[in-house]
């Protein structure tokens, strides 16, 4: 069962991140990763706002492991950071983890503080 | 910046095949059972570092620097390579939420030199790994 839970959030999470980032794409152009940016925070913020709330073992399968999991990503994170500095962008592959770092722990701490407020 | 005539947002989602999608999708949860398996193996404990899922994301940042060099050097005319292989599989082998919430607990419990350590150690492994793999791909097709 958990299985199947863990595949389903999956199957819905990498679809969503492939699409958000033609959407980033599309308005802000591909010089920067901000696709993955924007799906590594907010799934981030999620999967930190599950981990505060007090849910069952069978909704951690679903959205923190499936459905997080697999919106987020360090493959294509690392992927693009390299190309970046392969392109002698050196400042922006940095500037790309540190975005991706400090964004992901402020959205992590902005959904422990949403799941307290909302008393989950 | 995007130029100011270019065509609206709904063709660009419209212009995605429906059999690259589905090979996302099944690609995503293949690789998240995987993740799972690891760390099933490997389960999380609270301020002990996060084996599993840093194992992951090191073993997938190898994997995708040879999936993309293949998918954009050697054979970019393969449609499904890195929808199935790049995006799918390996996007959902790794992940960036774990890794937080991982860095965040440790934080919480007042292991701040454990968030710290693996905070870095996993940048450090993912970027070397992709590199690494990114490489080896490399030689190898010059070398055939």
């Amino acid at each position: 069962m958990t299985v199947l839970l863990v595949a389903l959030g999956a199957a819905v999470g990498a679809p969503a991140r492939f699409l958000t980032d033609l959407v980033a794409a599309h308005y802000l152009g591909r010089a920067m990763p901000w696709g993955t940016l924007a799906v590594n925070v907010l799934g981030s913020g999620l999967a930190a706002l599950l981990a505060a709330a007090t849910v069952g073992p069978a909704w951690t399968a679903l959205l923190a492991i499936g459905f997080c999991g697999a919106l987020t990503t360090y493959s294509t994170l690392s992927w693009e950071t390299l190309k970046l500095a392969e392109d002698g962008r050196f400042l922006h592959a940095a500037l790309n983890i540190a975005m991706n770092l400090v964004g992901g722990l402020a959205a992590a701490a902005a959904g422990v503080a949403l799941a307290r407020l909302l008393g989950l | 910046m995007p130029a100011p005539n270019r065509p609206p947002l709904r063709d660009a989602l419209r212009a995605v095949p429906a059999t690259v999608l589905a090979a996302v999708a099944l690609g995503g949860a293949i690789g998240s059972l995987a993740r799972y398996g690891l760390l099933v193996l490997y389960p999380a404990a609270p301020g002990r570092f996060d084996l599993a899922t840093f194992l992951a994301n090191t073993i997938g940042g190898l994997l995708i620097g040879a999936v993309m060099v293949t998918a954009t050097e050697i054979a970019p005319g393969r449609r499904h390579l890195r929808p199935f292989l790049g995006v799918g599989v390996l996007g959902g082998f790794t992940t960036f939420s774990t890794y937080i919430v991982g860095i965040g607990r440790a934080l919480d419990t007042g292991a701040a030199l454990l968030a710290v350590v693996y905070a870095f150690a996993t940048i450090a492994a993912a970027l070397g790994a992709a590199a690494a793999g990114m490489w080896a791909t490399r030689v190898l097709v010059r070398r055939r």
